[in-house]
């Protein structure tokens, strides 16, 4: 008995470590929503010759967190997933190695946010008010048309926002108050806020807690929550029972969402730049670009690629989402963080 | 053999640990200790320093007042179905906090079958924490009264003790040492409370935890969070180590013995056991079976539909898992963790047993990992196992040593209150007899220990069942757990992907139950008579 335990123990603190010795492997980290279909990575792997591992980091600020700490000794050899809030930090960081993909040009201009090419944009998703249609038609309700709308009566008691000190939509909702209220003036982002608490808004830690836990889909008491553009056409995709009327519907007049960008970089000390440079035009490919919506319900950089049908029907794009320049978003990002906190929290 | 606990401890959490420290307080190679002339000064760290603590106390002492009677009524009396309900009893500490808050919304939500708002207010904190640690206390005590000969209680009865003063000055006196240690682990629980706090509290109340796991994960605010880090373990250092004093003091006159649980005879009996039972039903099954029936209710009917979905890859997405594969993972990293935290925690408890100036020392530091969030102790991972001989980083082996951490306090708390109720005596008397130490092990420790075994197993085995921060924060290839499996789903919009979740959720209580059935089994067949 104390020998089988004995093995037990040491196979479990020596054996387990298995380094992998294969000639052409790339470690891609990535957050805890990566996703793609087998097929194609494993049409990549074939066609490429590189056995590619995929290493979660936990949520996408959690992953950055870790790869600014092991930047000495990077965790793998290329990184997907940080987005246009934390872009700065990561490059002030010096992360990455800079690779401009030919595959760039079918990106639209608007993407294309770092100059020198340390990171290429792969998706974008808008962060915007999701409401519970039903809700509003029960309730003969008109619907918000701009953010200044939420302080009214009408709409006290009927909005859930997550924190933007731990949440990434949230972030990106902060982000589109400060872009229409400002931080200067008679009326600042910070008086909305105070308004929107006088209004009642509900404020929860996530994402999860606000969609399934306060929203009135899912047996909570507030039909307009911050969410994505995205996230009807998963409502119609994973509807219980199936239907092709979409419950829900994002809210998308000028300034009342925020775009978000994602993108992919070669990490610094990678010792198969090449595999990497292969990688990045993948996800660039036509194939990994028209894959992304179902998978991971965002929307891809190359206007070239045809949408799924589910996402044409239901999916409203915003003409005019707020962009804000990434080099102003980490130049302001803590001190809003800081003074949402005092302002809402506290 | 007895240094193998400390040195697990050294390479595993302190070598870690101090490394994120002089990573966070070391920045240029200058010491920087703004972030505790921050946090010792301002009012926003001292109102969270003073609701965790607050919370916690109250929390612990509802916990084991309720749990008390409980665990008398299990230790002296027998009725059927008792070791099921045991078992069951202990589901709550599996289950994630957005599960267990969706199966309370249905209970006593707005729109439950109790409409009451209690949602964001401190009302449902305490409810939680009293539903994730009751069958803590319950297991605990029950196991080491069960150990209590009865014969002084008869002796005290003879003698004209009755009513309260049978209770307080017997009963209560007689298990003292489960109390304590039970009433420490809820303690720290309830103090480094996380998903309680951050789903069912509502954004307006923040332990320390939750606070280090803002300025750590959400702000990459090293210096904030590692003061912060540092002073909860501090404060939980100093705890302990009042508490394992106490508990030092205790237990050694009471001449341990085997006891018989009876059926309850008299209808005072019977109501007794009976209220327990109920209590029981209302706090710790309903929110079970209000979870187990949503998983089979959809909008038109009863459905088995939310259970095929999860076994089809509808999409061809990498993400998917098969149910049998997370449950497979799950088991396996928790079979790993429960030998590996039994054998380390025997040891470590056996070193305690003997008492003396390093095991007072020791003891509160055994208990440490579990006063350290999951994000400090995940970026410590990356920073210190990172060279050979321990690059760990991206392991799998790195999962079960960080549930290990948190689960070898569990055997140790289980074990030694039982332990140290051996009096030397009784061994010295076997030695001189001629029994072999593994015959001493066999014939006198066992049996005695024996049920604070199986209850330290059952708990390390569901600690790493339900783990889920250190998954989280810990590289890892994809091996999904049964928990990340659950919080995949719940990051996708759509009734199917919810539906899926409280599946999966069911599977894991059920899986868990089936467990436990298993190592209570294992104490029948394996561990020897008793």
């Amino acid at each position: 008995m104390t020998k089988v335990i004995w093995c037990t123990v040491v196979l479990l603190l020596l054996g387990v470590v298995a380094v992998s010795a294969q000639e052409n492997t790339l470690t891609v980290v990535a957050h805890d929503s990566f996703a793609y279909s087998e097929d194609l990575m494993a049409q990549f792997q074939e066609e490429t010759g590189i056995t590619v591992e995929v290493l979660r980091l936990g949520d996408a600020g959690a992953m950055l967190n870790q790869l600014i700490l092991s930047k000495e000794n990077p965790l793998g050899d290329v990184v997907f997933g940080v987005d246009n809030t934390f872009l700065s930090r990561a490059l002030d960081e010096d992360l990455f190695i800079a690779y401009e993909s030919p595959a760039l040009e079918m990106v639209d201009e608007a993407f294309r946010v770092d100059p020198d090419h340390f990171v290429t944009p792969v998706d974008y998703g808008d962060v915007c008010l999701n409401y519970d249609i039903a809700y509003f038609e029960e309730n003969e309700l008109a619907l918000p048309e701009a953010l200044a709308d939420l302080t009214k009566p009408e709409y006290s008691g009927l909005l859930v926002v997550e924190n933007p000190a731990t949440s990434s939509p949230g972030l990106a909702f902060l982000m589109a108050t400060v872009a229409a209220f400002g931080a200067e003036g008679d009326y600042t982002y910070l008086d909305y806020w105070t308004d929107l608490v006088a209004n009642d808004v509900a404020i929860t830690e996530g994402w999860t807690d606000a969609y399934y836990g306060e929203f009135t889909r899912y047996g909570g008491s507030r039909p307009l929550v911050v969410s994505y553009a995205s996230s009807p056409p998963a409502e119609v995709l994973f509807a219980d029972p199936p239907t092709d009327v979409a419950p829900t519907a994002s809210l998308t007049a000028d300034g009342m969402c925020f775009r978000q960008i994602e993108f992919a970089g070669i990490l610094q000390g990678t010792d198969n730049p090449a595999a990497a440079q292969q990688f990045i035009d993948f996800l660039l490919s036509a194939e990994f670009q028209a894959d992304m919506p179902t998978q991971m319900f965002v929307f891809p950089v190359n206007g070239a690629v045809e949408l799924p049908a589910v996402f044409t029907d239901y999916a409203q794009i915003p003409a005019n989402p707020v962009i804000l320049d990434p080099a102003d978003i980490d130049a302001g990002r803590e001190e809003w963080i800081e003074a949402w906190t005092e302002t809402v929290l506290r | 053999m007895i240094l193998l606990p400390p040195a697990f401890l050294l390479i595993f959490f302190f070598y870690p640990l101090l490394s994120l420290f002089a990573v966070s307080l070391l920045p240029d190679g200058v010491l920087d200790l703004s972030g505790f002339s921050k946090i010792l000064t301002d009012d926003y760290y001292v109102r969270i320093f003073l609701f965790t603590t607050g919370q916690a106390a109250l929390s612990t002492l509802l916990t084991v007042g309720l749990a008390l009677p409980g665990a008398y009524a299990f230790a002296r009396f027998d009725f059927p179905g008792k070791s099921l309900l045991l078992s069951v009893s202990t589901l709550p500490f599996v289950l994630p906090t957005v599960v267990v808050a969706a199966a309370f919304s249905a209970l006593i939500g707005e729109r439950g079958i109790l409409p009451l708002n209690l949602e964001g207010t401190l009302t449902i904190i305490l409810i939680a924490h009293v539903f994730y640690n009751y069958a803590l206390a319950l297991r605990m005590i029950s196991s080491y009264w069960a150990t209590q000969s009865p014969r002084i209680e008869e002796a005290a009865r003879v003698l004209g003790a009755h009513g309260w003063r049978l209770w307080w000055e017997i009963r209560l006196a007689a298990i003292r040492p489960a109390i304590l240690a039970s009433s420490a682990l809820i303690f720290i629980f309830c103090f480094t409370s996380f998903g309680v706090m951050l789903i069912l509290g509502g954004i307006r109340f923040a332990t320390i935890e939750v606070e280090i796991y803002r300025q750590a994960n959400s702000l990459l605010n090293l210096q904030i969070a590692a003061a912060l880090s540092i002073f909860q373990l501090a404060l939980m250092f100093a705890l302990m180590l009042v508490y394992t004093r106490l508990q030092a003091q205790t237990g050694t006159d009471i001449q341990a013995a085997q006891t018989v649980a009876r059926p309850p005879k008299t209808p005072r009996e019977k109501l007794f056991v009976g209220g327990n039972l109920a209590l029981m039903a209302v706090l710790l099954f309903a929110p079970l079976l209000a979870l187990l029936v949503r998983s089979f209710w959809s909008p038109n009917g009863w459905t088995l539909q939310y259970y095929a979905a999860l076994a089809t890859n509808a999409r061809g997405s990498v993400l998917f898992v098969p149910p049998l594969e997370a449950v497979g993972n799950s088991v396996l990293y928790a079979l790993l963790t429960t030998v590996l935290s039994l054998f380390l925690g025997l040891i470590a408890a056996y070193g305690l047993a003997r008492r003396g100036r390093l095991s007072t020392l020791l003891d509160p530091i055994y208990m440490l990992p579990l006063a350290t969030s999951a994000v400090t102790l995940g970026f410590g991972f990356i920073i210190a196992l990172d060279e050979p001989p321990l690059n760990l980083r991206t392991s799998r082996a790195l999962i079960v040593i960080a549930h290990t951490l948190v689960a070898m306090p569990f055997v140790v708390r289980s074990v030694l209150p039982a332990l140290r109720s051996i009096s030397p005596n009784v061994r010295g008397a076997a030695a001189l007899l001629g029994a072999s130490p593994t015959t001493i092990l066999r014939l006198i420790d066992l049996p005695l220990i024996g049920r604070g075994l199986i209850v330290g197993a059952t708990f390390a085995f569901t600690v790493s069942m339900g783990e889920f921060g250190a998954s989280l924060f810990v590289a890892r290839p994809d091996t999904p757990t049964m928990p990340l499996v659950i919080f995949r789903l719940l990051g996708q919009p759509g009734a199917l992907n919810y539906g899926q979740a409280l599946a999966m959720s069911a599977i894991l209580m059920v899986v868990c139950a089936i467990s436990f059935v298993l190592i209570e089994r294992a104490r029948v067949l394996g561990i020897g008579e008793f």
